[in-house]
């Protein structure tokens, strides 16, 4: 009897796996990074902040757009931050309230700095995958076109398009965007060589499927882990380029402001005792590029596999 | 039961290799001059050292890849001449492919279930549920548990990981599997199930098998006919028993000199080659093995031998066309 059911003893024996659904290698690297104490918390304060450029506009009682006549011109003496005024970080020399422009510069540049590394990304990753998957001459052309780009100085055209073109968000997004995808499709490109000899790329090559299901199906979803970590660590780069943009008076156009063009205003102003002019915005500023750059950090440990 | 599935004719690849700038492109001759028949329900085993143009074949034959020159029909239809689309998938679909390593052959990011699913996806218009039905089945098949459907590869130990690329190779019902070493990474005790599932399901479903390995203990245990190659040529061609019992090329003597058995005698002869396998760019001239074969003469530099029947195999060989070897048993 023993005997007779040695076979399925044996096959019981290799499933005895542990039981319950599958555990994917997301879920993996999600418990990896919930680890990382630093690029949790990261997370966390980004959450906040992006939180309160929503709902902190609710508890405001100036808007960005109205002047405190009070203010004007002596935003030294009145213009300080108090709660009674309602200026909780103060007001600037034109007496409009800090609090409210913070606001709204968090989310301008919080969205061309996202806007900005979601463009870079879907192409660059598009691009590199198909560049590296093809081969050959194509991949040849295609990545001196990258180099051709490459040399070009970077803030110099952007500078030129603003100037050409007008001041306009879109048009920083384009400039933008037009440039940060380079780096990411070569990286990508690099990734892709890697795993075009994988065997199952060339298993599904047997079974018949075509390069673009196989470079979205197969290539594609690899090098998400790799893109994850660059995307996070383009947005501050894309940020930081929006800020130096402004801070020179290029780009985000007033009534609009973002966290640059505060920076600047606030700097104009240091000299005549109005340091919370620049000192909000700044910390908004540094804070949420210390976040990003945690999270990055701890993007990369948890989905690295060589860490594991 | 005698349905010719694969005929090979003197199927050759080359590839380009560059050397440098103003210097021409010389070739790399990966596979030079393979013929063979596969009939249906039978196994054919190729066997060699690594380099010797096994994993080309197995290109070659699903049709990753495209053979220099050389005919190759599968299933009657001569691959070369179609180009029609239709007819090209239903081919494929005739030829399948299991790799040999199984960490490397399962994408990390999918579902084993989509994994075993994606021929039915690619190949055919089956509805999502009938999809399913099927990979359930093939799961049962080879020894899968249904809860294993939602799992993804890492989860898996190596043997079941490559009982998940045979769900995924047989899914299409082919009439081929091409088996590139489908065991070497696996341990010997996995080794032993894998390749009793094999021989179950080439029973159960009537496959052929191209069964490539260096590991000539599997390969008596498993085929019906051997094929030893040597820089991409076949040097010895026959019966499974008569090139294991008899073997007459000096590469097939040795190579089975060097199989570990289990056999107390003590009297073994062991053929040592010496020297290493020589470069596919640009092979000795003559019969490519001579500069490592101990019957080596001047001939043999010179005269590139051919195959020829002698016994119940095929030879290529100078110095047994000459008769200056005599047959050695290797067991």
């Amino acid at each position: 009897m023993i005997v007779a059911n040695k076979n399925k003893i044996k096959d019981m024996a290799e499933n005895l796996s542990d039981s319950g659904p599958g555990r994917s290698l997301w879920k993996d690297a999600r418990m990896r990074f919930m680890q990382n104490k630093a690029a949790t918390l990261s997370l966390f304060v980004l959450l906040v902040i992006v939180a309160f450029s929503f709902i902190g506009s609710h508890f405001a009682v100036w808007s960005y757009e109205r002047i405190d006549w009070n203010a004007v011109g002596s935003a030294a003496k009145v213009g300080m931050p108090s709660i009674e005024t309602g200026h909780y970080f103060g007001t600037d020399d034109l007496g409009r309230d800090i609090y409210s422009r913070v606001i709204q510069g968090t989310q301008i540049s919080l969205m061309v700095g996202i806007l900005g590394a979601t463009v870079a990304v879907v192409v660059g990753t598009l691009y590199g995958a198909t560049s590296g998957y093809l081969g050959g001459r194509t991949d040849q052309i295609m990545m001196r076109i990258v180099d051709i780009l490459m040399s070009i100085p970077y803030m110099f055209v952007l500078i030129l398009l603003l100037v050409v073109f007008g001041r306009s968000i879109i048009m920083l997004f384009v400039g933008i965007g037009l440039l940060s995808w380079l780096d990411m499709s070569r990286i990508v490109r690099g990734q892709t060589l890697n795993l075009k000899n994988k065997e199952f790329i060339e298993a599904a090559q047997a079974i018949g499927v075509s390069d673009y299901k196989i470079i979205m199906r197969h290539i594609v979803p690899n090098l998400l882990g790799i893109v994850a970590v660059y995307a996070t660590l383009l947005v501050p780069g894309i940020i930081l380029a929006e800020s130096f943009i402004s801070f020179l008076g290029l780009g985000v156009q007033e009534p609009l402001t973002s966290w640059g063009a505060l920076i600047k205003e606030g700097s104009n102003t240091i000299m005549y005792d109005t340091e919370w002019q620049l000192l909000f915005p700044l910390a908004f500023f540094v804070v949420s590029l210390f976040c990003f750059y945690f999270i990055g950090d701890g993007l990369r440990d948890a989905l690295d596999p060589k860490g594991r | 039961m005698n349905h010719q599935l694969i005929k090979a004719r003197d199927l050759h690849k080359y590839y380009a290799v560059k050397s440098g700038y103003l210097q021409p492109s010389k070739s790399l001759k990966a596979l030079a001059g393979v013929s063979f028949d596969l009939y249906e329900g039978k196994t054919l085993a190729v066997v060699g050292e690594s380099g010797c143009g096994k994993s080309t074949l197995a290109r070659i034959l699903t049709m990753i890849e495209e053979p220099t020159s050389g005919q190759l029909s599968i299933d009657g239809i001569d691959v070369a001449k179609t180009t029609e689309k239709s007819i090209k998938k239903q081919l494929r679909q005739t030829v399948q492919m299991v790799f040999q390593d199984p960490f490397g052959s399962l994408n990390p990011r999918q579902k084993i279930g989509n994994i075993i699913q994606e021929p039915l996806t690619i190949n055919t218009n089956l509805s999502t549920n009938e999809r399913h039905q099927k990979v359930l089945e093939m799961m049962e098949l080879v020894g899968l548990r249904k809860e294993y459907f939602q799992r993804y590869p890492h989860m898996f130990s190596g043997g079941q990981r490559q009982r998940i690329a045979i769900a995924r190779a047989l899914i299409l019902k082919p009439k081929v599997v091409v088996l590139d070493e489908p065991v070497s990474a696996l341990d010997v005790s996995i080794q032993a199930q894998v390749i009793n599932l094999l021989i179950e399901l080439q029973q159960e479903l009537g496959l052929a098998y191209i069964f490539i390995s260096h590991d000539l203990n599997v390969v008596r245990h498993i085929s019906d006919e051997v094929m030893v190659m040597y820089l991409g040529k076949p040097v010895e061609q026959g019966p499974s028993e008569a090139v294991f019992n008899t073997p007459q090329h000096p590469y097939t003597q040795a190579l089975l000199s060097a199989t570990p058995q289990a056999v107390v005698d003590g009297k073994r002869q062991r053929i040592k080659l010496t020297g290493e396998l020589p470069s596919p760019i640009d092979p000795p001239s003559g019969c490519a093995f001579n500069p490592r074969c101990q019957y080596a003469d001047k001939d043999c530099q010179i005269i590139e031998p051919v195959m020829e029947l002698y016994g119940d195999s095929k030879v290529s060989c100078l110095a047994v066309a000459q008769q200056r070897i005599g047959q050695l048993k290797a067991s």
